[in-house]
C-alpha cells in the first residue's frame, strides 16, 4: 500500500531512493514527457474556454490523477517509492533539510540562478532541462527572493479549508470558494505563491522540470484531502452541463477516462502518512 | 497538427528522446480538446475580453519589448494554446502570455504570478530571462 510521507520525515535510504528514481525516470526520457504534458496545459487553460487542467473545478483532480501516473512511473523504477510531501507551512526556509546536497539540492546562485549542489544541478550530468521556454539547460531556483516573499502560514491554510464550498461560478480564476482560494489566484493565495517562492523553473509553465514540483503538488492534493474530512458533506461542483468545464462525471483530457467524480476518495490509491 | 511542429521545433533546440516521448500524451490532449470543441463549446476567442490594451514598444533593460492586439482574436491556427488575443514579444520572439478573467495578465514565464497589463507582464518577463532568449514559440 502506498503511504506518501512528509518529505522531512523521510530517512536518508528513503531520499536516496527517491532521487535515484527520479534520475532514472529523467535519463529514460519518461520524465519529461510529464513536463511537455502540463506546459501543454498550462498553456491552453483559460479563464475564457477550455480549462482542465488549471483555473478550473478540475485543478485538484487533474494533478491527482497526474501525481498517480507520474507515482506509478517511480515505482516501475522502484517500487519502494511513493511522493512525498512539503509541509511549506512548516518547513518554510532555505535552510529546511528539503534543500540539502543529499535531497533537491538548495538554492541558485545570484548571477543566473543556477543550482549548484545535489543530483539536479546541471554540473551532476543528470538533470539537462530539455522541455522548456528559453535557452538556459540548467535547473534554476532562487529560493524566497521575490521581493520579501514569505510561504503561506498554517494559518492562512486553515482559512482556506474553512471554506465550505468546493467551487463557485464561473469556475475559473475569479471564483470563490477553496479550490480557487487553494490554486491562489484570489485571497490568501496558497499554491500560486508556492511556485513563486521556488523561483526558476517553478515559476514558469515548466513547472515540473524542478522535482520540487512533485512535493509541492502533493501537499496540495492533501490539503484537498484535509479539507474533505472537514466538510464531510461538501463535495465536488459543478455536478453537470457546465460549459468548457469538467463537471463531477465528465472525463478528463488527456487520458480521456477518468473522471473528477473517480478522484474524490484518494484512500483507492494511497494514504498519507497522518490521519486525513 | 501544431503540437508537433513546437515539439520538433523544441527538439530542434538540442532536446533529445524525453521530447519525443512526450508526442503521445500531448497529442492525446490535443485530441481530446479538438473533440471538446465539437461537442458543448462555443468560440472562446474573445469571450468576455474587454477592449485589449494599447500597443507597446520599449528597450527594457536592454530587451526590445513590444505588445500589440492580435488582429484577428489571435486566431492563430495552433492547436492547444490559447491565444489572450494580445501578442508580446521580447527582442522579437514571441512570449506566450494569457489575460485572467480579472483583467490581470500572466505569461509562460511567470505563470503563477499576475500582473496588471502586458508591458509590465513583459518586463517581468526580461528579469526572469537574465539575458537568455526565448525558446521559439509554435506559430
Ligand atoms: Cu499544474
Ligand atoms: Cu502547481
Amino acid at each position: 500500500m502506498t503511504v506518501r510521507k512528509n518529505q522531512a520525515t523521510l530517512t536518508a535510504d528513503e531520499k536516496r531512493r527517491f532521487v535515484d528514481a527520479l534520475i532514472e525516470l529523467k535519463r529514460s526520457g519518461r520524465y519529461d514527457t510529464f513536463v511537455t504534458t502540463h506546459n501543454e496545459f498550462i498553456m491552453s487553460d483559460t479563464d475564457f474556454g477550455d480549462r482542465v487542467g488549471h483555473r478550473s473545478p478540475s485543478f485538484l483532480p487533474w494533478h491527482r490523477r497526474f501525481l498517480l501516473q507520474f507515482e506509478q512511473a517511480l515505482q516501475s523504477i522502484d517500487s519502494s517509492v511513493t511522493l512525498p510531501y512539503w509541509d511549506w507551512t512548516a518547513d518554510r526556509t532555505a535552510r529546511s533539510s528539503l534543500w540539502a546536497a543529499d535531497f533537491l539540492g538548495g538554492t541558485g546562485r545570484s548571477r543566473d540562478s543556477r543550482v549548484m549542489d545535489g543530483a539536479f544541478a546541471f554540473g551532476s550530468g543528470n538533470w539537462p532541462i530539455r522541455v522548456r521556454v528559453d535557452g538556459r539547460g540548467y535547473l534554476r531556483r532562487s529560493l524566497g527572493a521575490g521581493g520579501g516573499l514569505t510561504l503561506p502560514t498554517r494559518a492562512e491554510v486553515d482559512s482556506v479549508l474553512a471554506m465550505p464550498t468546493y467551487d463557485t461560478a464561473p469556475w475559473n480564476s475569479s471564483s470563490d470558494g477553496f479550490r480557487n482560494h487553494l490554486e491562489g489566484w484570489r485571497g490568501v493565495n496558497l499554491h500560486n505563491r508556492v511556485h513563486v517562492w521556488v523561483g526558476g523553473q517553478m515559476a514558469t509553465g515548466v513547472s515540473p522540470n524542478d522535482p520540487v514540483f512533485w512535493l509541492h503538488h502533493a501537499f496540495v492534493d492533501k490539503l484537498w484531502a484535509d479539507w474533505q474530512a472537514l466538510h464531510p458533506d461538501s463535495s465536488y461542483l459543478p455536478r453537470g452541463g457546465t460549459r468548457n468545464v469538467v463537471d463531477l462525471d465528465d472525463t478528463m483530457r488527456p487520458w480521456n477516462d477518468v473522471t473528477p467524480a473517480d478522484m474524490l476518495d484518494h484512500t483507492a490509491f494511497y494514504t498519507f502518512d497522518t490521519a486525513a | 497538427m501544431s503540437t508537433t511542429s513546437s515539439l520538433s521545433r523544441r527538439s530542434a533546440l538540442g532536446a533529445t528522446l524525453g521530447v519525443f516521448g512526450g508526442l503521445a500524451l500531448a497529442g492525446a490532449a490535443h485530441a481530446s480538446a479538438d473533440r471538446a470543441r465539437d461537442g458543448h463549446r462555443d468560440h472562446p476567442a474573445l469571450a468576455g475580453h474587454d477592449a485589449m490594451p494599447e500597443s507597446f514598444d520599449e528597450i527594457y533593460e536592454g530587451r526590445r519589448i513590444q505588445g500589440r492586439p492580435a488582429s484577428h482574436g489571435g486566431g492563430s491556427p495552433h492547436g492547444g494554446h490559447h491565444s489572450a488575443g494580445y501578442q508580446v514579444h521580447v527582442d522579437g520572439r514571441e512570449l506566450h502570455v494569457m489575460r485572467n478573467a480579472d483583467g490581470t495578465w500572466i505569461s509562460v514565464v511567470n505563470h503563477y504570478e499576475t500582473f496588471a497589463n502586458p508591458r509590465a507582464v513583459a518586463r517581468a518577463a526580461v528579469v526572469e530571462l537574465q539575458g537568455s532568449t526565448l525558446a521559439p514559440f509554435p506559430a
